[in-house]
Order: structure tokens, then sequence, then C-alpha cells
């Protein structure tokens, strides 16, 4: 890595950590307005150009002048890091071996020169990090993939993450009811022997890779017991074993995380004097204890949301599901720039989207945090 | 804390000896740290015992089922499956160590410096480790994976380096949590007082301090990097023989034809026996280290 690349590396990381510096009014100013240009962005993606500005126009407005501290502080943060992050991955990326051209055919230096200026990825990081932004920003575009012919990424990624949405959301779902009935259930009476029991169920979940998990599922139900389709997308049935797949480890994951967080709850005082007024133990394990003891999983909920619903290489691989983690995986191995830097950002979006989420439900189950300035 | 009247009777008081008689009282975490010492020990001594050989084929022998020769049957060009087996455990379990100890290493200075100075270097280093979480994380170790491609294969010195590099962001959290709270204690104050530099407050001081919550979670990333080594043999990255590799070939030849099962049943069990094991003995030691969470 050169110096200067280096140093534009280490500036971006102190401008990323110096966004906390900033006033509350500038704040709130910078987070409106790139509030507004992401929603924008994706807006424009989705709808078209004259929709896109509207959506952007109006959210900028509605932050700029609703807008909670905490929500602008996120969003002023998030555009720079997205920056950073699209430097950063462009540097790993060229600085890896290989390139998007070196394939069994040997090309020469004139064909190479030309197709590096039709896909816009010429011999230097820097420059190419400059095209890639100058597209995204005036065109809206993600660019082109090299490998895919012929498609742009928004094309390769658009009919994807409504299957990855979809899959994500229904094995979300499920974790999150299992994992949370489970650590309850375990949190309510620890150190007895239903505790132990989920204790080592959960481990189970953990300790088994998810292509272990899908393919003993798919060899019972599916060629065993001919239940369920072996694989495929369309309808119902094609979503069970996919969505159980990908929810088990999360599910164990919620279920070890709601357990210390009712056992914590339920030494609180708030715990006793509910108890002491005489209320009966259904109530105050639903209407208190469980606010308390579902926080923890609250806020593991925001990344593993957004990891879950850009899909898993190996479900996806396994299920023949068209969803949208074989481009992470594609992407990188291929050395599809575009298709990297595409996925990456959806990602990042989306983690700082549900992390958003997180915060507002967070203020909105504990009251200590929504009275602090 | 310190009770005065069973200081003779109590053998020691140093919280490291509580944590163990704690941990040796909870009967699951036993078990499960004897599956672990059995598990290491049957794949580094067995296979040089029994004279196993995880690399002759024998092509009039493909896909037996387990019998008295081969315990384990043989795999789809008649190698041995158990030496196979266990040459591979040796590998996932060396991965597991070596990638949790470089992500011990970073994690540790990494949030230690962090909490200690707190601040604005606080502020910045943790908004780096918040960046990098934005990070899908397969797709880092794939490209540090690929940065290393010339070797990849065989060598697994960038894989340990691929996946301690993406695990460290979590140590490094706690690790500055832990830190913030410890640099108001009166011991550091004291040790400065006494003419202590930064570095010096930092590696006598801060960083045994938080060696106990440091061992609780590097029990639970070991299993974490076993699974991810796992996930790149899947994507074919990973390394030569190892669990992963021989769980993701038996995944590669299931059919509705003919299924071997022990491909698939012998290296997963393994696989999920030790990582069970190590997730189950990382929740006993938080329980030793922290007792709070079992009032």
């Amino acid at each position: 890595m050169s110096a200067s690349e280096a140093l534009a590396v280490v500036a971006g990381v102190t401008a990323l950590g110096g966004v906390a510096w900033l006033p509350p009014r500038a704040t709130r100013v910078c987070g409106a307005l790139f509030g507004g240009l992401v929603s924008f962005a994706v807006a424009r993606a989705a709808w078209g150009l004259p929709a896109g500005a509207l959506t952007g126009v109006a959210i900028a407005a509605l932050l700029g002048r609703y807008g909670p501290p905490t929500v602008l502080r996120r969003l002023t943060f998030l555009v720079p890091s997205l920056l950073l992050l699209v430097f950063v991955t462009t540097l790993l990326m060229y600085h890896a071996p290989g390139s998007p051209f070196a394939g069994e055919k040997v090309v020469s230096a004139q064909v190479e020169a030309a197709l590096r200026a039709h896909f816009g990825i010429p011999k230097s990081a820097v420059e190419f990090f400059g095209i890639y932004l100058r597209r995204l920003i005036v065109e809206g575009s993600l660019g082109p993939s090299v490998k895919v012919q012929g498609r742009t990424v928004e094309a390769l990624l658009g009919p994807a993450l409504p299957v990855s949405i979809t899959l994500g959301l229904l094995a979300l779902m499920l974790a999150s009811a299992a994992g949370l009935l489970l650590g309850v259930h375990a949190g309510l009476r620890p150190s007895s022997w239903s505790d132990s029991a989920s204790t080592v169920l959960s481990a189970v979940g953990l300790s088994l890779p998810s292509f272990v998990i899908g393919s003993v599922l798919m060899v019972l139900f599916s060629l065993g017991l001919r239940w369920l389709p072996v694989a495929g997308w369309g309808g119902f049935r094609e979503l069970v074993l996919p969505s159980i797949t990908l929810a088990l480890p999360y599910a164990a994951y919620i279920a070890r995380l709601a357990r210390s967080g009712t056992i914590e709850v339920m030494n609180e005082d708030f715990i006793r004097t509910a108890r002491a007024k005489g209320l009966p133990e259904s109530a105050v394990v639903l209407r208190h204890a469980l606010k308390g003891a579902i926080l923890p999983v609250v806020s593991f909920l925001g990344p593993a949301a957004a990891g879950i619903m850009t899909g898993s290489f190996v479900v996806e691989t396994l299920f023949g599901i068209p969803g949208m983690g074989q481009w992470f995986v594609r992407g990188a191995i291929n050395r599809d720039y575009s298709v990297v830097l595409g996925t990456a950002l959806v990602y990042a979006t989306l983690v700082t989207a549900f992390n958003l989420a997180v915060d507002l439900a967070y203020a909105w189950l504990d009251p200590r945090i929504r009275s602090r300035p | 804390m310190t009770d005065q009247r069973s200081h003779a009777r109590e053998p020691s008081h140093r919280p490291s000896a509580r944590a163990w008689r704690r941990l040796s009282q909870n009967r699951l975490a036993r078990v499960a740290l004897g599956v672990v010492v059995v598990m290491t020990l049957a794949c580094c001594i067995l296979p040089a015992l029994l004279h196993l050989d995880a690399a002759t084929t024998h092509p009039a022998f493909r896909h037996q089922p387990p019998s008295a020769a081969h315990w384990f049957g043989t795999d789809g060009l008649g190698r041995d499956y158990a030496a196979r087996v266990l040459v591979g455990g040796q590998t996932s379990l060396a991965v597991g160590l070596v990638a949790t100890l470089t992500c011990v290493l970073i994690g540790v200075l990494y949030g230690a410096v962090a909490g200690y100075y707190g601040g604005r270097v606080d502020e910045v280093m943790m908004r780096f480790v918040d960046f990098m979480y934005g990070i899908p994380y397969m797709f880092l170790v794939i490209l540090i994976m690929l940065m290393f491609s010339e070797s990849a294969r065989g060598n697994p010195v960038p894989v340990f380096v691929a996946l301690g590099l993406v695990e460290w962001l979590t140590m490094a959290r706690v690790v500055r949590g832990q830190v913030l709270s410890l640099r108001e204690r009166e011991f550091v104050l004291a040790a400065r007082l006494l003419g202590a530099g930064d570095l010096r407050v930092i590696v006598r001081h801060i960083v045994p301090n938080v060696l106990g919550v440091v061992t609780v979670y590097a029990t639970l990333t070991v299993p974490t990097v076993i699974i991810l080594e796992s996930f790149l043999s899947f994507l074919g990255l990973g390394l030569k023989l190892s669990w992963g590799q021989l769980v993701s070939e038996a995944v590669g030849v299931v059919n509705p034809i003919a299924f071997f099962w022990w491909l698939l049943a012998f290296p997963s069990g393994f696989l999920a026996l030790t990582l069970l094991s190590l997730n189950v003995l990382g929740d006993g030691l938080r329980d030793a280290v922290d007792p709070r969470g079992r009032r």
C-alpha cells in the first residue's frame, strides 16, 4: 500500500471519529442532509428520479424538524463511514492478487486497456474510487458487473434482495420466538434441570455449521420422509427447510441472551415491588420482567437482522435459492469489483438502518434511556 | 468484598482460585472440560500411536461402511476415514487455538489502549471498530485469503491471520468496557503515583485484571473460529484436511440414490461434540468468573 493511500485511510478514520465532536446543531443539519441523501439514493433505485428526489427532500425535512438526536447522530456517522467502507474495500481489492480481467484467456495489453476503460476500472485504486463515486452519486448506478456480461450490479442485486429479505424475516421471527421462549423459560429457573437442558440445547445450535444442519434436515425431511421439496424457490413449502436452517444458530444465541437478561432482571428491585404488591407471578414476568429480559436480545437483533436479510451463501447454495448471499462470495472470488462494493454498501446501509431501529426500540422499552439527554 | 472472618479457613482468596473452585463445582462444565481434553489428546496422539494413514488410497475399498478394519469406514478414494477424522481434528483444533490467540493479542491490546486513554482516543478507536463491524465479515475473510492466495491452500498461516483479524473486534469491545471502569480504581492511581509509565500500568496492572473476562471470551471464540474455518472449507478456501473440509466434502456427495451416512456423521459428530463442549465450558467459565449471573 502506498503512503498516500495509507494516509487517506488514517484521515478517513480520524474524520469518522471527529464526527462525534460536531455540536448538536451541526449534527442536526448533517444528519438530516445525510438521511435525505441516502433515502434519495435508495428511493431513486426503487422508483426512479422524480419520486426519489421527492422522498429524499421529504425525509430530510422531517428529520431536520422532528428527528431525535440519537437518530441524527447515527445518520451523521453513516455517510462518512460508507465512503470509508468503499475506499478501504477498494484498497483491499486492488492489493489482492488477480484482477477482474485475469481469466483463462490471456488478453493483450491494448484489449485490457480497452476493457478497463469500458468498465471504469483503471489501474489505480484512487482513480477507481473517484469513478465509482461519481457514477454512484450522479447516475445512481452501482456500476456494471464485469463477470456477468451486460448486467449492472443493481440488476443483479435487485431481484435477489427481496428473496433474501423474505427468507430472512421468516427465519428471524422463528429464531426470536424459539429463542425467547427457551431463554426466558431457563432464566426463570437458573441452575435447575431444565436450565441445564436449555444451555446444552442452545450450545448445540451454536456448535453445528449451518451446512450440516441444512443437509441433515434435507436428508431427513426431503430425501427420507419426502415431506418437503429438496430445493428451489417459489412456494411456501420451499421456504420451510431453509428458514429453519437459517434460524437455528440465531435462535440459540437469542436463547442465551434472553436467559442471562431474565436472570439479571429477576433480581431487580422493581420485580420485588411488583411481587410485594400482590401481582400474580405470570403478570410479574409478562408485564415487568419480559421488557428487561429482551433488551440484550433487541440490541443483538439489529446486526443479526442485517446479516440474516442479506442472505447466507451456505443456505442459498444448499437449497438453490436465488438470494443475495451468493453475490458476496461470487463477487470476491471473481474479483468483480462493482459487485463486491455493491453488496458491501447494501449490507452497511442495512446495518445502520437496523441499528437505528434498535435505538428507537431501546428508547421505547427502557424509560431510563429515554429520559437521558 | 473481602471477608476477614473466613480468611483462616478458605484456602485462597485470589480471584482465579475462587473462579477455579466455582468451575469445578459445575458438573456440566467439568464434563465439557474432560471432553475437550480427551478430544485434543485423541486427535494428537492416536494417529501416531495406531499408525493410522490418512493419505494412502485403496481404489478397491471405496465407500466402505464402518467395519473392524476401518472403524469409521472409508471415503470415496478408499482412504481410512478414522485416520482422516482424527488428523483433520488436529488442524481444526490448531486453527481454533492460533486464531483465538491472534484475536486475544490484538483485541486485548487495542481494547486496553482505547479504554485506558479514554476520551478522544477511545472515541476514534471505537468508531473504527464500529466501522469494521459494518464490513460483511465473510467477505473480509475471503479478501484476506485472496491476498495470500498464492500460498493459501495447504498453508494454514493466512487462515489463522484472516480469522483472528475478523474476530478481534468483539474482544476489543469487551476489554475496553472493562478497562474503562478499571482505570478509575485506586490501584491504578497508586501505580501511577509510584511513577509507573502508561505502558507499564497497562501491561502490569490493567491487562492482568481483564484476563478473567478474556479467558471466557477466548473459550467462546475457539468454536466460532472453527465454524468459520468450516465455512471457508465449504467455499473451497479452507485448509487441506480439517473437520470442516471433511464435512463439506460429505455434504457435497449427499444424493437421493446412495447415502454414505458415515462420511457426514463422524466428522460432524466430532466437530459438534468439541464445539458443544467448548461452548458449555465457556458458559461455565463465565458463571465462575462473574458469579452475579447465577445468584
